[in-house]
């Protein structure tokens, strides 16, 4: 409870400042606008780094979903017994119970999936392709090992194809996405606190000579701490905050994918998390606060 | 006010004081002298806990310096007045933002009204330098604005390293007049020096002691000055 409200103290502190002990820092300095730098560069990347994992989440759990909740049924047969089979599957599917729907895969539909392989001309009657039938599952779902067997039984030529042998690897690799998107995000925190610590001990390095005099007059460290951590979390904030915003400009302006391009359709920020960014700039100032503070009160328990 | 007892101060494996004894009654004036290198500025550094003594006691306004936590060191150095031959200043701040340091880090500032911070400014003569920054003064200026920090909290103790090195003579008895009249108000002050001649000036003015070092000791020196 103590540190909890010394915590509300500091941030209450920091906040409302004192001039004069910001004062005491001089008011210019390369350290100070290599920590705006970095907090905007860092900014920047986090801005696309929690697009990739919101995005690629979005995309596992769309996968998940969706391929879950659909089977495909594959018939292969000599061209007399193409229909009898087609209308067995239908037979078996509709009297089997956990399908929501089915439907057969017209000429057309085939012919614009085979499209990109053999052209727009291609002869799709005279060629013996498979029919495909694409099953929607209800939620609880069919027996999928007795449908096996009652369309082995009624149509030799149909295969069932759950999806499972591909989705799973398609789920998994977007999951690694997500948190390679998430690590992202640690490592740039990780990486904005050690660029803001090496500024804050420039910083407090080229300052030896206004520390040694706070420490002569009777300045605590906590006072003298406080000047550098309020000008580089101050710093922090504001480059994070433009960094953000040029982030989220730049997602804005994303080309916008075609339902062709299917893989790239979601990826930057949909809905609620374009609130998202917003936490970036106040987690930048926190990484700043907690980074410089750490730097200022070890450099500062060095000096008598 | 100040107490040291068998205190000793080593660096490095070198003995730079050792078997200090000595007792500083409050309101008294004493000075230190010796050749340079002697550990004059060391003995003053032991006395505002820049460093701590490796052997023997010190008390300082009746606090045992060994054990104290950084904050304590803070507090007890808002209740001493340092004056350091080369001053240390802010050098982007200007001499009033200089010289109220002290009372603005303790938290004071309001403390001290305007008028007394003029009737301080005026008594050290730099009135019309408040808006200047540190490095526009001459080293007398600067010298005394030292000392109107050292004084601003109105301190038990001043210690002073060598206040008038680098000053010619008429400035150094500037800064020795504002010393002995700083002691008269009940200050304790210790000056470091090793110009004989501004003893002798002092001893005519006001009572004070003066302590040798010498050979890693201190020594009341006789009456020889």
């Amino acid at each position: 409870m103590n540190r909890l409200s010394a915590l509300i103290n500091n941030i209450r502190d920091l906040m409302q400042g004192d001039l004069t002990a910001d004062s005491v820092v001089p008011p210019s300095g390369y350290t100070a606008n290599l920590t705006t730098f970095t907090a905007g560069a860092m900014a920047f990347l986090a801005v696309f780094a929690l697009a990739l994992s919101l995005a690629t989440g979005r995309l596992a759990d769309r996968w998940s979903d969706e391929l879950a909740r659909t089977t495909t049924i594959r018939i292969s047969a000599p061209e007399g017994q193409m229909q009898a089979q087609l209308d067995a599957v239908i037979n078996v599917l509709n009297t089997t119970s956990g399908i929501e729907s089915s439907s057969v895969m017209s000429d057309e539909a085939q012919r614009r999936l085979l499209e990109p392989w053999f052209g727009p001309d291609l002869p799709i009657e005279t060629l013996p392709i498979p029919r495909l039938v694409e099953v929607i599952e209800k939620d609880s779902g069919p027996d999928m090992e007795g449908l096996r067997l009652r369309l082995s039984a009624e149509a030799p030529g149909a295969v069932l194809d759950d999806h499972t042998r591909w989705r799973r690897p398609l789920v998994n690799a977007a999951q690694r996405l997500r948190t390679l998107g998430t690590f992202s995000i640690l490592l740039i925190m990780g990486a904005t606190a050690a660029m803001i610590t090496l500024a804050a001990q420039s910083a407090l390095a080229a300052n030896g000579q206004v520390i040694s005099v706070l420490r002569l007059v009777g300045a605590r460290d906590v006072y003298i701490a406080r000047a550098f951590v309020r000008r580089f979390t101050v710093r922090a904030l504001l480059g994070a905050a433009v960094g953000t915003g040029l982030g989220m400009v730049a997602m804005v302006f994303l080309p916008s994918a075609a339902e062709e391009g299917a893989f790239l359709t979601g990826l930057g920020f949909q809905g609620w998390h374009w609130l998202i960014p917003a936490l970036i700039p106040p987690l930048a100032a926190i990484v700043a606060f907690w980074a410089t503070r750490g730097a200022a009160l070890r450099a500062l328990a060095r000096i008598s | 006010m100040l107490h040291l007892q068998e205190a000793g101060f080593s660096y490095g494996g070198r003995e730079i004081l050792s078997g200090v004894n000595l007792d500083v009654a409050p309101g008294s004036f004493y000075f230190l002298t010796g050749p340079s290198g002697a550990g004059k500025t060391t003995f003053l550094r032991l006395c505002y806990q820049a460093l701590m003594p490796t052997k023997g006691v010190v008390r300082i306004l009746d606090r045992d310096v060994r054990g104290l936590h950084r904050e304590d060191i803070a507090q007890i150095r808002r209740r001493i007045g340092v004056v350091h031959q080369d001053c240390q200043f802010v050098d982007h701040m200007n001499m009033e933002d200089n010289i109220r340091m002290p009372l603005q880090v303790s938290g004071r500032n309001t403390e001290l009204d305007d008028r007394s911070f003029q009737d301080l400014i005026s008594w050290v003569g730099l009135s019309a330098h408040m808006s200047a920054l540190p490095p526009e003064l001459s080293s007398g200026e600067r010298q005394r604005a030292a000392l109107a920090r050292a004084v601003v909290m109105s301190p038990d103790l001043i210690l002073a390293d060598e206040p008038t090195g680098n000053l010619d003579w008429e400035m150094a008895q500037k800064i020795l007049t504002l010393l002995i009249e700083l002691n008269k108000m009940g200050k304790t002050v210790i000056v470091a020096t090793h110009d004989l001649q501004l003893i002798r000036m002092a001893k005519s003015k006001v009572s004070t002691r003066v302590l040798r070092l010498a050979n890693n000791k201190v020594q009341l020196a006789g009456v020889d000055l």
